[in-house]
């Protein structure tokens, strides 16, 4: 008996440290990124500043606030963020809770309808084409409609309908003659607060985080999301100066300095509302992960 | 009863059965309605692509739309196999998958650790770290590394010329790509994807640990003998999902993370379909080398779901 417990400390004793290392490795580029943003640029790209800030200044941060093309592609991500998981949300949960429903004929057909989405697609050129033929580029629409929603989400939503709406209560409120529409309004939807929240933050952070729709549809600056500013600011900058020629080193380590003041400044600023929110909500996206794992 | 009796018998089921799902059709219309948006955008957003994917077997004009231009046949598809990229694109794309694919297990190991940590502070602090880079944006993880690996101010090299060796151009460098590109995913996604595995390490019975406590089973014995076949039915399910998108992981990453110099390693086939399509105007050549993609990308889950369900009882049809 002792010696079973003496090598279960030991591995206690591993374990934790095994965990330590990973949470330490995982932790430090996110504190190295705040630290760098509130430190001279010069220490950072020096290597002096490698943990906690060195030389404090909020240079960074003002020359961020300055820039007028983040403060568009804030007010533009917030609102494609905004509107676009308003649309997810009336797309989907009204679908996925009649999908839970008995008596909706043809359930498994229009299942696998949806779900084949899921493995085949048209691809990237077919579905520009549609987007294109529809007079969407160029609009905020090309942003948000055409990924408003997908299979999983459908299927995870129509779980917890399953699961979280008691039979009872619909086949009653159904014989006092009320509508599906009644029912869905009086009796669905008040029970619905735990999974609309959970699709909203999903997708929600989705949109925020989401480029890759911005730059094929979107030509137009001032339609810009956040996410392709910063594709301009943290990414391309850096591949034309490594392939600058060495010419006018003095401006070029200056225009390096600047740029990697501003970078983590900036990385901060796009990356606040979800650090501020993640904390709070975080058992919320975990219960999201936990209800699409539930298996049919 | 004669056979004609019978035919109208016959007759009138069928039109009561008729009768019967018009009236449940009846009954429940408004569910049907509340379907509509959502089928509506399948049908537009992955139907119609599907339907336009035609135009890989065709030379599309766009004067002509995708009704009105030519067949061709396979000729997209011969030029693609026969152009000196083909096996580039190809290696690079399955290398890149595979490399990735084989850190599969590294969430697991996570979630099988922290399930051995008793409920406190130290457990809560583990999770909310290793969860908090999934909310990063792609855009920002690849600034990030940018910043990280620089050639001259880069934190990364900084270290290594302190400790007395040569800085490397990481981000510049063919043979570096790969390993860049799976080590950030692994830091991005490692603890997110561990949370599923420790839901269902937490539906484990309870019972089976306590047994095995009172027989003298170490820790160890217990995570290998009693959890790691308890998560098995989902890993398999996982395992065959990460394949459902095996050929276009990551593809967002890549495309950030591509360069001039980098490009033998880093051309995958999802970014030549960017490249050739959208920024060359190749509509019908791109739609072929993407359907080519996913066709290759349908088989393989086909296959593995078919040896998982042989091999085992978990399959996801």
């Amino acid at each position: 008996m002792m010696r079973v417990s003496l090598s279960d400390k030991a591995f206690d004793i591993v374990n934790k440290i095994f965990l330590l290392i990973v949470t330490a490795v995982i932790l430090y580029p996110l504190i190295f990124v705040v630290s760098a943003s509130i430190s001279d640029p010069g220490a950072v790209s020096s290597g002096r500043m490698w943990l906690w800030p060195v030389d404090i200044t909020l240079e960074g941060y003002r020359k961020v606030f300055e820039n007028s093309d983040i403060w568009i592609g804030y007010r533009n991500t917030i609102l494609y963020t905004l509107l676009g998981t308003l649309i997810h949300l009336l797309v989907l949960i009204p679908c996925a809770y009649a999908l839970s429903r008995r008596e909706v004929m043809g359930k498994k057909i229009i299942l696998w309808f949806i779900i084949f989405t899921m493995f085949f697609n048209g691809g990237l050129i077919p579905t520009y084409l549609v987007v294109k033929s529809l007079g969407m580029v160029d609009t905020i629409w090309s942003v948000i409609v055409p990924n408003a929603v997908g299979a999983w989400s459908i299927l995870v939503a129509r779980t917890f309908f399953q699961q979280n709406i008691p039979e009872q209560l619909v086949e009653a409120a159904k014989m006092d003659g009320g509508s599906d529409f009644y029912i869905f309004r009086k009796v669905v939807l008040p029970l619905a607060g735990p999974i609309i929240a959970v699709m909203a933050l999903f997708h929600g952070v989705s949109l925020w985080n989401q480029y890759f729709n911005a730059l094929i549809y979107i030509s137009d600056q001032n339609l810009y999301p956040l996410q392709l500013f910063l594709r301009e600011i943290l990414v391309i900058n850096e591949i034309d100066m490594n392939t600058q020629e060495a010419g006018q080193m003095e401006s070029f380590v200056e225009q390096v300095k600047t740029a990697g003041l501003i970078k983590y400044a900036v990385i901060i600023v796009s990356a606040l509302p979800l650090l501020i929110i993640y904390p709070f909500l975080q058992r919320f996206f975990v219960k999201g992960v936990l209800i699409g794992s539930v298996k049919e | 009863m004669t056979t004609a009796n019978l035919e109208i018998d016959k007759k009138q089921k069928e039109r009561s059965k008729i009768h019967k799902l018009l009236r449940r059709f009846k009954n429940s219309w408004q569910l049907y309605l509340f379907l509509l948006p959502a089928l509506t955008f399948f049908i537009i957003f992955h139907y119609l692509p599907m339907y336009g994917v035609q135009i890989a077997f065709k030379d599309f004009y766009a004067t002509e739309g995708i009704w009105g231009s030519p067949w061709i046949g396979f000729d997209h598809f011969t030029r693609f196999f026969d152009s000196y990229y083909f096996w580039r694109l190809l290696t690079n794309t399955l290398l890149l998958n595979l490399y990735q694919l084989a850190l599969f297990p590294l969430p697991i190991i996570l979630a099988l650790a922290v399930n051995e940590l008793r409920n406190g502070a130290f457990k809560k602090w583990v999770q909310t770290i290793t969860y908090a880079p999934h909310f990063i944006s792609v855009v920002v993880i690849v600034g990030m590394i940018v910043a990280f690996l620089d050639t001259i101010t880069g934190l990364a090299n900084h270290m290594i010329t302190s400790l007395g060796g040569e800085s490397v151009p990481f981000l510049t460098s063919p043979e570096w790509f790969r390993h860049i590109f799976v080590w950030s995913d692994v830091w991005q996604t490692l603890g997110w994807g561990s949370i599923i595995y420790l839901a269902a390490l937490a539906g484990i019975n309870p019972e089976l640990h306590e047994a095995a406590k009172i027989d003298g089973a170490t820790r160890m014995q217990r995570i290998r003998y009693i959890n790691i076949p308890g998560i098995l039915p989902t890993v398999v399910v996982l395992f065959i999902l990460s394949l459902g998108n095996f050929m276009a992981v990551g593809f967002e990453k890549v495309l950030l993370l591509q360069n001039n110099l980098n490009s033998s390693t880093s051309d995958v086939i999802q970014t030549f379909v960017y490249e050739s399509g959208l920024l060359e105007g190749q509509y019908s050549f791109a739609s072929a080398i993407g359907l080519f993609d996913s066709m290759i990308n349908i088989i393989l889950l086909i296959t593995v779901n078919q040896i998982a369900k042989k091999t085992s009882d978990n399959s996801l049809w």
